[in-house]
């Protein structure tokens, strides 16, 4: 249970930090500001008040790139993984549920699309498709959708043999009726647990494709750009690459305990 | 004497034996069901026994049409329903109802016990499907504090109670029972067979009750289906099957039913202790 809390409480608050950024942020996080460069965060010598986490090479504030970098974490993560689980759940229900040829097809599409290596199938569509944050979505829809393929269709075949599905035959529901009525809320637990380690995945894909610089254009911030940036820093100011890796550490966590906690959650005999 | 209400005549069902690998590219075929032909009279009790693997659950599943028969055929009220698509048996399934053993399985656990059995009369466009299902929870004697329940929440006998409220609520003709009791203790399941008997009563029912425990049978039903490896071996009034039996099968069936008496040998070992 502190877990469902610690971990939604963390992204409850990157998301208002992400929609309320102009507010929140202290400095406009493009300003470059070449006479405050490479500042120190607070708790260190020579750190100038008002840039709490200090700033990078080219004076820019870090905390304020971090809270603008958790857009597009959050747009990325939401959407992309939004868009996979639409696309594997309907594909995964399908299969499981009418088995046959269906099955039999988008078995073997799942099988041809995991023998891609993910990274190198993403950094290929984004480089066909341009770069720009639709085209991070776009991709990680793309390849992601077998992991809620697999497992969606193999639930749903386990739910198809439950009698439940037979006595709503004996009642007179349709097949696509039951598919939606009764199999769906009991595979819905396990595509909610699926999305939330999804979008901590998705967060690191796009962290890695900002860090190859083929996500959003290299003026916004993002925080796979902030650790390209910080890298070439390392020895000078460690910050820089510390701070929006801490970020992306504990967002990523954050996911993937929120989907634990909600698998336990939504067990129906445990509430 | 009225027609029957379901004839059968030579069923048959078979199916691709999936532990067999193909040859010649077809698989060899399990026969499940072989020649089976009885009637079941309109308003009747028949009980329909055998081990486990005799077919009878699949005997009953072709009854209410979850499976189609590969032989023979069945008519239900002097209507063919043997095969029967999807699309024509749903004028057909509010009169072919099933209470299926495990309830747990058999109720869908995210589902609350009111919309179970209202769900049902809304697909088939009963008005007021909500009240009419309170009305189903009040004949199984749950009582109406059950309707915002989820089936975890029950007890085994509960469970299937809303399993009976929810095939009765239809208003069916028929209805098949298939080895309802034999998740419940002895108390349970004789709670539950005496609600059977009374909604039969009450309802005008016709009830097939699948065990494989005979006494139930012998106090349920007026007839009775014995059978073995998908065939039947013996089949009529339950008294003349009791009484004399004429197949060694039902005679071995009938000396397993275990019997309250106590002979003396036990009596004087247990004064000794």
């Amino acid at each position: 249970m502190a877990r469902l809390w610690l971990s939604g409480g963390w992204l409850v608050l990157l998301a208002l930090a992400a929609i309320f950024a102009p507010l929140i942020a202290p400095h406009d996080p493009l300003a470059q500001d070449l006479f405050l460069e490479k500042l120190p965060p607070f708790w260190m010598e020579g750190a100038e008040p008002g840039y709490y986490l200090g700033t990078d090479s080219l004076g820019r504030d870090v905390l304020s790139r971090l809270i603008y970098g958790a857009r597009v974490a959050l747009i990325v993560a939401v959407l992309a993984g939004g868009s996979a689980a639409i696309l594997g759940s309907v594909l995964g229900l399908l299969a499981g549920y009418l088995g046959g040829w269906t099955d039999r097809a988008v078995g073997r599409l799942i099988d041809i699309w995991m023998s891609f290596p993910p990274v190198l199938f993403a950094i290929l569509l984004v480089a066909v498709l341009g770069t720009g944050l639709s085209s991070v979505i776009i991709a990680i829809a793309v390849i992601d959708w077998t992991r809620f393929a697999r497992v969606v269709r193999a639930e749903t075949m386990a739910q198809s043999r439950m009698d439940y599905v037979a006595s709503a035959t004996v009642v007179g529901r349709s097949p696509l009726g039951t598919l939606w009525h009764e199999v769906v809320p009991n595979v819905l637990p396990t595509i909610l647990v699926l999305l939330s380690l999804e979008m901590g995945i998705t967060v690191i894909v796009e962290a890695i494709l900002s860090f190859v610089n083929l996500s959003v254009s290299s003026d916004d911030p993002t925080w796979g750009g902030m650790i390209a940036e910080g890298r070439t820093q390392i020895h000078f100011a460690l910050w820089i690459l510390v701070a929006p890796m801490v970020a992306l550490f504990l967002t990523v966590l954050a996911f993937s305990q929120f989907g634990e906690g909600l698998k336990d959650r939504l067990d129906p005999a445990a509430s | 004497m009225a027609e029957p209400l379901i004839e059968v005549r030579d069923l048959g069902l078979s199916l691709p034996d999936m532990n067999a690998g193909p040859r010649l590219g077809r698989r060899p075929r399990l026969e499940i069901l072989r020649g089976l032909s009885f009637d079941i009279p309109r308003r009747g009790v028949v009980g329909i026994v055998g081990e486990s693997g005799s077919g009878k659950s699949t005997l009953g599943r072709c009854l209410v049409r979850l499976l189609e028969p590969s032989a023979g055929r069945i008519l239900f009220d002097g209507h063919d329903i043997t095969h029967m698509a999807p699309s024509e048996l749903t004028g057909h399934r509010r009169d072919l109802q099933m209470v299926f053993q495990d309830p747990m399985s058999s109720l869908n656990p995210r589902h609350t016990i009111l919309r179970l059995i209202a769900g049902p009369l809304k697909l088939h466009g009963v008005e007021q499907a909500e009240d009419k299902a309170r009305e189903a929870l009040d004949r199984v004697h749950l009582g109406r504090a059950f309707a915002d329940r989820y089936p975890h929440q029950l007890s085994g006998g509960q469970r299937q109670r809303v399993g009976i409220a929810r095939a009765i609520a239809l208003g069916p003709r028929f209805i098949l029972a298939d080895e309802i009791t034999s998740g419940l203790d002895v108390s349970t399941q004789a709670q539950i067979v005496a609600l059977l008997e009374e909604l039969v009563a009450d309802m005008h029912l016709t009830l097939a009750f699948i065990s494989h425990d005979l006494s139930l049978i012998r106090r349920l039903a007026d007839t009775i289906i014995v059978l073995k490896a998908g065939e039947i071996v013996e089949q009529g009034r339950i008294a003349d099957v009791f009484d004399a039996p004429t197949h060694p099968y039902t005679a071995a069936l009938k000396a397993a039913i275990p019997l309250p008496t106590l002979d003396d040998a036990w009596l004087e070992n247990a004064q000794e202790a």
